[in-house]
């Protein structure tokens, strides 16, 4: 099989052809910060941490949507993407209300993790306090909108995975929310299969299990891959 | 927020508004008025730190209220854990396994003693031991260190074993959220109860060794026991059903100043039909009073001298016999003096300990399930447990999904809000000649409002003074003398 060969952080590497940019990384052992992509979904390049310094381009290109090209020079870690890396995980955090103590999530949140592998320190920005809702409507899982980063992983496992596409996106910019079915209370969703992959898909504690309390909320993320490989793959062992 | 005005309480003179520019972060203001006699008319302690906790858990769910409210007092943080739980409890409407319950006491009497701990040996003691016009740089613990090494270091691991049980069974945070509506998170493991166990002996002997010191020391306290909130007032806080000490459940019982039992079996979830809650525009503290009495004459008093006088026997045999030591302090009356919440808090200590030995020793403690399982079965529940400071009160409305829609709480440093204010001015009163303010009456004044270990960010620097600021104003609302300290 013919393979491309690239410069990763200054080394001569190779990747199946076809394969993005952060799939070759993690082929070399080099870690790529990520929080839209999960495995076993489709990449979207909704969040921007995975940004890579690509040689004679300008601009900054998502790791996770670039595929690798034969000869191409790729840098994963400078100080200008730390700089930048930092500067997206500020804005995640002052764009809605994440308060990591008393979150469900805390100390299993992805978002939390990469801050604090990034070093971020503290919010440059001025914390935007929206006031957003929380729907424990269904019986078993409540959505916080104040914990949402807006990563689409949910809207995504709930369509390629379980089919069902109760979860999507309504609204523009600061303003966009994920909703359940036509924007409807989760309880009264139809769609809804109450399969609980969303569930294990957020990097935060936006989705949770009902009653969870403070830091309670754990995540198997790694189901969805397994699911997916399970599908394609014909692999039933985890 | 329940705010019940006070028309009906008006104050002569001039209105004092808390000015934000001016006011001095972290001193405790306290303005002092005279009357046309020249006699210290109204002392009034200023609480200008806002923090509005009970706004913003609205729109939370139920089950996030226990590691929410865990946060809104650095030094209680258990206390608020419970009630919440508990309120968590009578919402989801179920009785919760035994086990969880033990647990949930077991913490509690860990808190308690960690806390009394604390007030006693690094608050309390330099004023104590070393004295009260005693060099204010060296009154504190690093004082009480050089003077009484002993002492000073048997303390500090006395508070240790208090905050490892809470440790043991909370995991090592600092605001553990591990008791859940319908019970606990996780059990206490067997190895750190054996752990628990072996350290029993040794805070026997440092309760023991403090009560030893106190009964000494206590007789040169004279002249402040009685110019320390000494005054009649009710007291109020939990009994269990025999009559005994109660810290986690039980029902509330008033006591007034004769030890006539005024209000009994009463159930806290119906705090509201014998609490009023008042509000002064000098304070964001809120002034609970005992409703059949108005306000302010239903002044009353909570936390340890409340719970010691209120109750017929501690439950525990050492602890029975300092409590009928303690209570003939009172002369077969309750004891109303604050300068014996010291003595009313190592009585306690004493309790706890016994009590922690019998449910270490519990082989229910271990023994499952720890956590029911429940929806939302009542939109309405409280919750309450005894504080190291006294009786606490979560009030929860949630609606049928459990979206929290109302919160309000009572916070023991509130209900003893108007005994600080009355203490301060017996203080002031005893001390003020003319229109200046002496020397000795800002260390009196903070030895005063120190005996309630008030929970206000002010009076809890556990290292040297309380930074004040005392005002005293003439009856035209003229300010006569001022003194701070940092
Ligand atoms: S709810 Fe969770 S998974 Fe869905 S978009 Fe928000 S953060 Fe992502
Ligand atoms: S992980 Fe690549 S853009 Fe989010």
């Amino acid at each position: 099989m013919a393979v491309n060969t690239f410069t990763l952080n200054g080394e001569l590497v190779s990747a199946s052809p076809g394969a993005t940019v952060l799939e070759a990384a993690r082929e070399n052992g080099v870690e790529i910060p990520t929080l839209c992509e999960l495995e076993g979904l489709s990449n979207i390049g909704a969040c921007r941490l995975c940004l890579v310094e690509i040689a004679g381009s300008p601009r900054l290109q998502p790791a996770c949507v670039t595929a690798t090209t034969e000869g191409m020079e790729v840098r994963t870690d400078s100080e200008r993407l730390r700089q930048y890396r930092r500067m997206i995980l500020e804005l995640l955090f002052a764009e809605r209300n994440h308060v990591c103590p008393v979150c469900v999530a805390n100390g299993h949140c992805e978002l939390q993790s990469r801050a604090i592998d990034n070093g971020m320190e503290f919010v440059r920005f001025p914390y935007q306090h929206p006031d957003l809702p929380v729907d424990i409507t269904h019986a078993r899982f409540g959505i916080d909108h104040n914990r949402c980063i807006l990563c689409t992983r949910c809207v995504r496992v709930c369509d390629e995975i379980e089919g069902a596409h109760t979860w999507d996106v309504a609204g523009r910019g600061t303003g966009s929310r994920v909703i359940t079915d036509l924007n409807q209370p989760w309880g009264d969703a139809t769609t809804c299969t109450t399969c609980g992959k969303c569930v294990e898909a957020c990097p935060t504690g936006a989705i949770f299990r009902k009653g969870s309390s403070a830091g309670e909320m754990e995540h198997q993320r790694d189901r969805i891959r397994f699911i997916a490989d399970a599908r394609s793959k014909r692999e039933w062992t985890p | 927020m329940s705010s019940e005005s006070n028309a009906g309480n008006a104050r002569p003179g001039r209105t004092v508004t808390i000015d934000p520019v001016t006011r001095l972060e972290g001193h405790a203001k306290i303005t002092l008025h005279l009357d046309n006699e020249g006699r210290v008319a109204d002392a009034r302690f200023h609480i200008t730190e806002f923090r509005g906790f009970e706004k913003f858990c609205e729109g939370r769910p139920l089950w996030e209220m226990p590691g929410i409210t865990a946060r809104i007092c650095g030094i209680c943080p258990v206390s608020h854990l419970l009630a919440s739980a508990k309120a968590g409890d009578r919402i989801l409407a179920v009785a919760i396994p035994r086990s969880a319950e033990k647990l949930r006491r077991l913490m509690n009497l860990g808190q308690i003693l960690q806390s009394h701990a604390l007030s006693f040996f690094h608050l309390s003691a330099p004023d104590l031991l070393l004295g009260m016009d005693s060099d204010p740089a060296s009154r504190n613990v690093f004082g009480l260190m050089n003077a009484e090494p002993e002492l000073a270091r048997s303390g500090i691991r006395l508070r240790q074993f208090g905050q490892e049980i809470i440790e043991a069974l909370g995991g090592n945070k600092i605001h553990p959220s591990w008791a859940v509506p319908g019970g606990v998170r996780e059990p206490l493991n067997s190895e750190a109860g054996e752990r628990l166990k072996a350290r029993l002996p040794e805070a026997l002997e440092t309760v023991n060794g403090a009560l030893d010191l106190f009964r000494k020391i206590a007789s040169r306290f004279e002249e402040e026991a009685n110019a320390l909130g000494d005054f009649p007032s009710l007291f109020m806080g939990l009994v269990a059903e025999d009559g005994s000490w109660e810290h986690y459940d039980g029902k509330i019982r008033f006591v007034d100043a004769d030890g006539t039992v005024v209000g009994d079996g009463l159930d806290p979830g119906d705090y509201r039909s014998f609490i009023g809650e008042a509000t002064e525009n000098w304070s964001y503290l809120k002034f609970p009073y005992y409703k059949p009495r108005g306000y302010p004459d239903g002044i009353y008093r909570v936390g340890p001298l409340a719970r010691l006088n209120i109750c017929e026997r501690m439950g525990t045999p050492r602890a029975d016999e300092a409590w009928a030591e303690f209570r003939k302090n009172g002369g077969g009356r309750p004891v109303s003096s604050s300068f014996h919440y010291h003595h009313a808090r190592l009585v306690e200590m004493l309790a706890a300990v016994e009590r922690i030995g019998i449910l270490l020793d519990d082989p229910e403690l271990v023994s499952e399930p720890f956590r029911a399982e429940a929806g939302i079965n009542r939109l309405t529940g409280v919750g309450v447990s005894e504080a190291p400071r006294g009786t606490l009160f979560h009030d929860y409305t949630v609606d049928r999904h459990g979206i929290l829609q109302k919160v309000n709480l009572i916070i023991a440093t509130g209900q003893n809000n108007l005994a600080m204010n009355r203490t301060v001015l017996q203080a002031a009163q005893h001390y003020i000649r003319g229109s200046t303010i002496p020397e000795g009456l800002l260390n009196r004044i903070e030895a005063g409002v120190r005996a309630f270990d008030p929970c206000l960010s002010c009076s809890t620097h556990a290292f040297g003074q309380m930074p004040m600021r005392v005002a005293l104003f003439g009856p035209e609302g003229e300010r006569l003398d001022e003194r701070t300290r940092d």
